[in-house]
């Protein structure tokens, strides 16, 4: 009886033991001393070839946690999480870490691969001098249409609210982007944070109903694929997407302006193994593994060796990259856009205005 | 027992509400075997997907450790269910109300909630946040409902059963393992089955209480599906709802082989 009750309360026990106890790893090489590297990143982000290289490197086992938004992330390492070694915010997420004191300065000098970055694409506004970030995907959010199936082809954002595309338009459920494109319409800025402003953004964006078929977020590319949607707001990923699978989707940066965005690598405070990271950081910045990503995820690599490594090394995949403008957007493109920035307390109105709006 | 025959509409409408549920479940499983990677219409048929499944380093992870967290969790939180409802059923003490209020506070609070202060005390107590962090938290929330689900079984048990048994001889424990527990064991069952399910499923409190390496398949797959949903989701669906029907079965037939 009482054998029989100390085995069944020793199994659990030694279950939980077995299930949190590290499993024996070989000594790291490459003069490291960490032998793991906790990611907590977006997923379907990190191609895991990338992860398998780096680990046949340096002996380093990468743990590769995810989450879904930027916001999930911010919720969790502000409430006081750690363990995570490197995360991958949004510019604006970025300006809004460091203003809380979450992230920890990169040690530059154990990242030489720094300079295959393309020189426009380093030194932004939420990280001048880049101590903190190292940039990871880059990208656009802007307006992409069927060709054949559109009425016609939109050239602004206004065009949108044309009766012609009654029912017919994805947007992204974003409380930013979308007050933003009406912001823009309207002829304001899109990081406005005048109440009277996003109040007239609103009453816009109201009238945009009755041509709004759908809020996606995560796949907005699939209503243009099938022919439920003629046109929509969304990330050059999903139209990149769209577009490979049907022609005929068209991405363009409208009159009024459109979005630009960056991922970056970052390094969170008290982050256990930052030896590990930096290399991380590094490795990742090698064209051969950075191009690695390009060709699973179609986002923009702001690695120019990358890109010079894919052009011997893959043509066909470079002429499909550098022909299409989710990929490689032309000057003219990139001129017109405008990254979102951190709007402090305005955000609450950003929230209301959402609220009320898919309310209404 | 009645000698009616089913009439037909009640047949009709109970085959209409079997589909409402089922059909998109099977359109889910149909389309894992889609060679679509976009998985908007059907292209042609494939078993790749399974094979990109089971070399899915995370996702085999991830299952592992729910399975690990479900199995600890519902064990530790049924007992202590049970025995919160027996206390409640047995006792009255100062306190009485409050106690069994605040025992029900998991089932009425916001996740989120829940999941935040958990993360907070984990951070006050300098816990290691991994898996035995979500296996407490699992258990936190997994008490009132194993709780809840016992009581009502107790709620038309005499206590004088248990008093005879003494009068009898036997003492407590005997009283309990060969007395009360075989009579509130259908109640124990189904509150272990409802910790078990709640601790596969749960998204929110385990996103808070994760840390780096245990992630669990909830985590997994809500991730993967805000990318791209491409029919590896189907692909792992489908072996989850297949191997729950299994599990299920085996218990319906054991449990009518018994009566």
């Amino acid at each position: 009886m009482k054998l029989k009750r100390l085995v069944s309360t020793l199994i659990p026990a030694l279950l939980l033991l077995a299930a949190c106890a590290p499993a024996a790893r070989p000594p790291a090489a490459s003069g490291l001393t960490s032998t793991e590297l906790n990611l907590y990143a977006w997923s379907e982000y990190v191609p895991q070839q990338l992860l398998d290289d780096f680990t046949a490197k340096y002996g380093v086992k990468v743990n590769y946690d995810t989450y879904s938004s930027n916001e999930e992330m911010l919720a969790k390492l502000q409430a006081g999480a750690s363990g995570y070694d490197l995360v991958i915010p949004s510019d604006y997420m970025v300006a809004v870490m460091l203003k809380l004191g979450l992230l920890d300065p990169l040690n530059m000098t154990q990242i030489p691969n720094f300079g295959n970055i393309d020189r426009q694409f380093a030194d932004q506004y939420y990280d001048p001098g880049n101590k903190y970030t190292v940039p990871y995907m880059w990208g656009t959010t802007a307006l992409a249409y069927h060709k054949t199936n559109a009425p016609f082809e939109p050239k602004s954002w206004a065009d949108l609210w044309d009766p012609a595309f009654e029912n017919k338009l994805v947007l992204l459920d974003d409380s930013r982007e979308v007050p933003g494109m009406a912001l823009q319409v309207l002829g304001f800025d899109k990081n406005s944070t005048s109440a009277d402003e996003l109040e007239q953004a609103k009453h816009k964006l109201v009238e945009l109903k009755p041509n709004i078929l759908l809020f996606n977020s995560d796949d907005p590319e699939t209503a243009l694929i099938t022919g439920e949607a003629w046109a929509g707001l969304m990330w050059n990923g999903n139209a990149a997407l769209g577009h490979a699978e049907d022609e005929n989707i068209m991405y363009i940066c409208p009159e009024e302006g459109c979005g630009l965005w960056f991922d970056n690598l970052s390094m969170p405070k008290g982050a256990p193994h930052p030896d590990a990271a930096m290399a991380f950081i590094n490795f990742m910045l090698e064209p051969a593994e950075s191009i690695l990503i390009t060709g699973e995820f179609p986002y923009s690599n702001p690695n120019a060796a990358a890109l010079e490594y894919l052009k011997t090394s893959d043509p066909d995949a470079y002429a499909v990259y550098m022909g299409f403008s989710a990929t490689n957007p032309p000057p003219e493109f990139i001129s017109k856009t405008t990254a979102l920035k951190d709007v402090g307390d305005a955000t609450t109105l950003y929230d209301q205005l959402w609220t009320n709006f898919k309310g209404e | 027992m009645s000698e009616k025959k089913l009439p037909i509409w009640l047949r009709a409408y109970g085959l209409a509400a079997y589909l409402y549920i089922y059909v998109p479940i099977l359109i889910l499983m149909v389309f894992s075997f889609n060679t679509m990677k976009l998985n908007i219409r059907w292209e042609g048929f494939t078993f790749r997907w399974y094979g990109v499944l089971f070399n899915d380093q995370q996702v085999i992870l991830a299952t592992r450790n729910t399975l690990i967290i479900a199995a600890l969790s519902t064990l530790v939180a049924t007992i202590l269910g049970t025995m919160a409802a027996l206390a409640l059923h047995r006792y009255r003490f100062p306190g009485y109300n409050v106690s069994e209020t605040v025992m029900y506070i998991p089932i009425v609070i916001p996740e989120v909630i829940m999941g935040i202060s958990l993360l907070v005390l984990f951070v006050i107590l300098k816990f290691q946040l991994g898996l035995l962090t979500i296996i407490l938290a699992h258990i936190a929330f997994n008490i009132p409902f194993v709780a809840l689900v016992v009581r009502a079984r107790l709620h038309g048990y005499d206590n004088a059963i248990d008093e005879a048994a003494m009068d009898l001889g036997a003492n407590e424990l005997t009283t309990f393992r060969r007395v009360t527990l075989p009579t509130i064991m259908p109640g124990v069952l189904s509150g272990a089955l409802l910790a078990f399910t709640l601790s596969l499923d749960d998204y929110v409190i385990t996103y808070f209480t994760a840390g780096p390496g245990s992630t669990t398949l909830p985590l997994r797959v809500f991730s993967m599906v805000r990318f791209m949903v491409t029919p590896e989701v189907n692909a792992l669906s489908t072996i989850w709802v297949v191997a729950v029907f299994l599990v299920l079965l085996a218990g319906q037939i054991a449990q009518s082989r018994r009566t």
